[in-house]
């Protein structure tokens, strides 16, 4: 049996577990599970298609960085798609979540997260229809690392960029002030509100921050297979799989996690073949929550 | 004039199973407040369960038994309730949210296991010549449409009546304390969880049933009919009608199919075909802008709740009419 399916189960898991970081964190902040997570990350597929495009439509087409696919468009791109998604989480939230937060019942706030997805979703549908997108279509050798296992060197490099990604967001949370606000409105919000924090500022850090590693997830998808509207929606279960896995409101949990489901689909495919795969997160979903719902990392509620 | 009425009694039937499906989403959000995104899942279940228990034998995959529909229906019912009672043990003893996820997570599931488990399924295929009520009367379509609206009025009827005595029942009370303050029934000695359960499983079951009528009036089923767009239509449809209320179910599922239906029609007539894909998307848009609007501005929707008092209460308020003070000193 070939190992390669570790090297691509890794490389889901990356992009999963960048996803899921940020469902975690509006999940343990805003207490409620945000269905238009997913759609952040098609969004910010497509917009930083679009930022690419302007670019090299205004400038000109750039040179590729070999061995990779991309230049820099992509990366001042990306940026600026990051941060526009980021906008785009927080324009949902003064427009609809915050209105409801008023209000006060978070399962509503789920419900209005499921129709705002299918509405992100369709708007993508309008915008750019359904035929699938592409950043580059240059064609990637795949290059042997050794026991087998094969990869392109744009799967690398967006390797590379999850790692830093990750370990930018845990300095975040443990050496900024907004950082140590927003695990401090995790944990308990009326101690965090009494004690002075403004909660406000950490809520819209907690869309910002969502928002533009959504972005970086759907660059690494749309980078290495392909940018769909439904690309991102497609991925929610994974995600949700992956919080739950590593406990709502860690930040590496939810990494492992995400790791955990990539490897596990990825064994899945090579086992019993791709027809199941979107299957596999369910099961892992369902036996967390029968054997440990509080996840790997998780502190018990209560 | 004949096309017109042959068209409304088309158009009621299907509108009155996704009142079926309306009445079972408001058991279990509207009446015991349990958060269900999988509702295309359940309904996929009793169509499949159906299907392959009431269709003629066929080569090429398994089942085909021949049954007559109403067994049909009523293991839909079975199947759909017994498996949302499985998914109810697992999650309903956790967080509200995870009821959420795990109900997404299975009506993907139901479609992943549709698309692809062919010997079962007919996969992308779906399965063809399932018995349609009143097929004697195919040929004069407003006959036969008369007939199934008939039934399905009479299915929803019947329906309607067993769940408002359910919910003024002694049952249907502990269901709204439970949704109201769990930890108040709780004390009063309620199993919260098992209440939850029973909920639940018949809201599954009766999504189960809705399924199976879906796929014996139109007489085929595929995995495509299933996805998530089916969900999000009904949610819309209890909260335009107004949740905690069957009778707003219903309205509601009338309403919002007949908004839905109309606007497809117009995008049908009035949009060049090459289009027509993207005002689709542009159709479903509106709808979820329109309930995420309803949401923030009439979360009631157009019915909404009645308060339940006691009919001692209300005879007390009766009385009070003449003025009754009470002894003070």
């Amino acid at each position: 049996m070939s190992l390669q399916f570790l090297a691509d189960g890794l490389f889901a898991g990356a992009l999963i577990g960048l996803g899921a970081v940020g469902l975690t964190l509006t999940y343990s902040i805003l207490r409620f599970s945000n269905f238009t997570h997913g759609d952040f990350i098609s969004w910010g597929a497509y917009l930083t298609l679009g930022v690419v495009g302007a670019l090299t439509g205004w400038l000109g087409p750039a040179a590729r960085f070999m061995p990779f696919s991309f230049g820099w468009p992509l990366i001042v791109g990306g940026l600026l798609a990051m941060a526009l998604t980021g906008l785009l989480a927080l324009l949902l939230d003064v427009a609809l979540f915050k209105p409801l937060r008023r209000t006060g019942h978070g399962i509503v706030m789920v419900i209005a997260s499921f129709g705002a997805s299918l509405a992100l979703r369709a708007m993508l549908e309008f915008l750019f229809t359904s035929e699938p997108a592409y950043f580059s279509r240059a064609i990637q050798i795949a290059i042997p690392i050794g026991l087998g296992i094969r990869v392109t060197p744009d799967q690398a490099a967006m390797m590379g960029l999850a790692l830093v990604v990750v370990i930018a967001m845990h300095f975040l949370l443990t050496r900024t002030h907004i950082g140590r606000s927003m695990r401090a409105v995790s944990e308990n919000p009326a101690l965090a509100r009494v004690v002075g924090i403004d909660v406000a500022a950490v809520i819209r850090a907690t869309w910002l921050i969502g928002g533009a590693l959504a972005c970086v997830s759907g660059i690494m998808l749309g980078l290495t297979v392909q940018i769909r509207p439904q690309m991102g929606f497609d991925l929610l279960l994974p995600l949700f799989a992956a919080a739950i896995l590593g406990g709502i409101g860690s930040v590496w949990g939810a990494i492992i996690g995400g790791l955990i489901v990539g490897i596990a689909e990825a064994g899945a495919v090579q086992l019993i073949g791709s027809e199941y795969r979107s299957a596999v997160a369910f099961v892992l979903l369902i036996a967390m929550l029968l054997v440990r719902p509080r996840g790997l990392f998780g502190v018990r509620e209560g | 004039m004949i096309d017109l009425l042959g068209y409304s009694a088309f158009f009621l039937v299907n509108a009155l199973i996704f009142g079926v499906l309306c009445l079972g989403l408001n058991l279990q959000w509207g009446q015991t407040g349990l958060f269900n995104v999988g509702v295309a899942g359940f309904a996929a279940i009793g169509a499949y369960a159906s299907a392959i228990l009431t269709t003629p034998e066929a080569a090429e995959r398994i089942g085909g038994f021949g049954w007559p529909i109403l067994a049909g229906w009523l293991a839909a019912m079975l199947v759909a309730g017994a498996v949302a009672a499985l998914v109810g043990l697992a999650t309903l003893r956790l967080r509200a949210d995870y009821l959420a996820m795990t109900t997404f997570g299975i009506a993907v599931t139901i479609q992943v296991i549709a698309l692809n488990a062919t010997a079962l399924t007919g996969g992308p295929f779906g399965i063809a010549f399932i018995p349609r009520p009143f097929v004697s009367l195919a040929e004069t379509p407003i006959a036969f449409n008369a007939a199934n609206l008939a039934l399905t009025a009479a299915v929803v009827l019947g329906l309607f009546l067993v769940l408002e005595t359910l919910t003024r029942s002694p049952w249907g009370r502990v269901l709204r304390a439970i949704r109201e303050d769990e930890a108040a029934a709780a004390s009063l000695g309620k199993s919260v969880n098992f209440y939850r359960l029973q909920a639940f499983a018949c809201g599954g079951a009766i999504m189960g049933l809705a399924g199976a009528m879906q796929a014996h009036f139109i007489g085929f089923i595929a995995p495509d009919n299933y996805l998530s767009i089916l969900t999000f239509q009904v949610w819309a449809m209890l909260i335009v009608g107004g949740s905690g209320n069957n009778r707003g179910a219903l309205i509601g599922a009338v309403v919002v199919w007949a908004l839905w239906s109309l606007s497809s029609l117009a995008v049908g007539t009035f949009v060049a075909p090459a289009f027509q894909a993207r005002a689709a998307a542009l159709q479903i848009v509106a709808i979820g802008v329109a309930l995420a609007a309803i949401l923030l501005i009439r979360p009631r929707g157009l019915v909404g709740e009645r308060a339940t008092v006691s009919r001692d209460v209300e005879a007390l308020a009766g009385e009070s009419a003449a003025p009754h003070e009470p002894v003070r000193d």
